[in-house]
């Protein structure tokens, strides 16, 4: 499958050490792929090169198993091999599958964001402008042509708005739970910090991390006050989408 | 594809869950003979009887299934390992004792499929299911510690256990900090009230439709 951009599965390589790289299957990174697709609320970058590579291995491994059988290979073998294909093609299938229920959601959202819309892959983007063609007709046939002009836009609750506020948007502001691959340091926890934005006000600023739930004991001393966060190998945390964004896009964090 | 978990819910299914555990490795001994399977998810084998050798669960089941492998249970799966994690569950009211991420599942595809396999199967089915236990009364208890000051919880715990509590995390937090919000409070007292009063571009935003 080809994509609008190539940024793709890049993302994971810049940050891995040798070590993890060398280890980790395309079965893996789809899999990884896959969660955090399922458990983000926005759509993520396709991962053209990873998906490309997967439908080239399930086309292999078929092949295999259709020589297997005219060779009269035994049929334990076969149909180990042909359990592993259908894992992988489940893990492929329902990675692209929920990108198209995010695009269905949010399609019109999508398409007037260049930075949502160049995530697509070029059939994903065919996908969503035929969506958005027929469910715009749709809205017009149903209801929006029997009302006044003032109320006639599909992105508007009427003239008045300064804004398309008829538009479903991903909620960023959701909490997500995510997995930290190594040692994450200083981990911004307030969107406030990230941006450093003026809107920090006194007053609302005491913000804490509270955590009562843990599994090491020698964590226990960490609840309490503390932040910036820092994030061992193998924690996990509920933590605001939007705060982490840009850690989940490099690789440091996993959703789960 | 059965399986799928509600598209709305961000949550995994329990059939999810259960695949994703069933990529966890595990030690066979095989009774049969067979080449090295090179597949898509890594190379196992060469199988040979008696050796044993590491597989992913999947494999192992379906292997079990048809009489040609016995599986050993991993180390934390014997009564006296759950006896002292059931102990040490009990004591501390707070801390979580190390048990793999998908020790849910691991036990139950193994009870399902390999229940000849595991040395006392009552015994430690009843000890995982009183840890379960435990575990889920001390994450009640340490729910209701989420309040409005909280920007993040740690939740160091197992797969399943995370996975069922999520709803309630991911939307408690979320809603404490729709609540803490200082835009919102600021919204409605600078912003000229218009005839109908509308969503603020920053901050959380009300659902106009559904």
């Amino acid at each position: 499958m080809e994509s609008g951009s190539d940024k793709g599965t890049g993302g994971f390589s810049a940050m891995d050490d040798y070590e993890t790289l060398i280890s980790t299957t395309d079965a893996d990174l789809l899999k990884r792929s896959w969660r955090n697709e399922k458990a983000a609320p926005e759509i993520l970058q396709f991962e053209s090169s990873l998906v490309e590579r997967s439908r080239a291995q399930i086309q292999l491994m078929e092949e295999t198993v259709e020589e297997f059988m005219n060779s009269g290979e035994d049929p334990l073998t076969v149909s180990l091999y042909q359990m592993d294909i259908d894992r992988t093609v489940f893990l492929l299938r329902s990675y692209l599958r929920t990108r198209l229920q995010k695009i269905e959601k949010f399609m019109f959202h999508i398409q007037k964001t260049a930075d949502l819309w160049s995530r697509l892959s070029r059939q994903e983007q065919k996908f969503a402008k035929r969506s958005i063609e027929d469910m715009e007709k749709h809205l017009d046939q149903s209801v929006l042509s029997k009302l006044p002009d003032w109320y006639k836009s599909h992105l508007k609750q009427s003239g008045t708005s300064e804004e398309d506020d008829m538009v479903t948007e991903p909620k960023l502001d959701a909490f997500v739970i995510c997995r930290s691959r190594k040692f994450v340091g200083g981990l911004p926890v307030d969107d406030r910090q990230v941006n450093n934005m003026s809107f920090y006000k006194k007053g609302w600023g005491d913000y804490i991390i509270y955590s009562k739930v843990k599994m090491k004991k020698k964590l226990d001393k960490f609840c309490g006050e503390e932040n910036p966060l820092d994030m061992y190998a193998g924690d996990i945390y509920a933590l605001r989408y939007k705060s982490i964004k840009p850690l989940i896009e490099s690789g440091q964090l996993d959703l789960v | 594809m059965s399986g799928q978990s509600d598209p709305r819910g961000s949550t995994f299914s329990a059939a999810e869950l259960e695949f994703l555990a069933e990529d966890e490795t595990i030690e066979i001994v095989p009774n049969l003979r067979m080449e090295r399977l090179s597949l898509i998810c890594g190379d196992f084998g060469p199988f040979r009887p008696q050796i044993a050798t590491q597989v992913p669960i999947w494999l192992a089941v379906a292997l079990k299934k048809r009489g040609k492998c016995t599986i050993r249970p991993p180390d934390w799966m014997s009564v006296e390992k759950l006896t002292q994690v059931l102990e040490a569950e009990r004591d501390s009211a707070s801390s979580f004792e190390a048990l793999p991420f998908h020790y849910v599942e691991i036990s139950r595809l193994l009870f399902d499929d390999a229940r000849d396999d595991i040395p006392d199967v009552y015994m430690v089915r009843s000890l995982i299911e009183d840890i379960k236990d435990v575990r889920f009364h001390k994450i009640g208890t340490g729910l209701e510690k989420l309040s409005s000051r909280t920007y993040a919880m740690k939740l160091n715990l197992s797969a399943m256990e995370v996975n069922v509590i999520r709803p309630f995390v991911t939307g408690g937090l979320e809603t404490f900090y729709k609540l803490g919000n200082p835009d919102l409070i600021q919204e409605s007292s600078d912003r000229p009230q218009h005839r109908r009063p509308q969503p603020a571009d920053r901050g959380p935003r009300r659902e106009l439709r559904r």
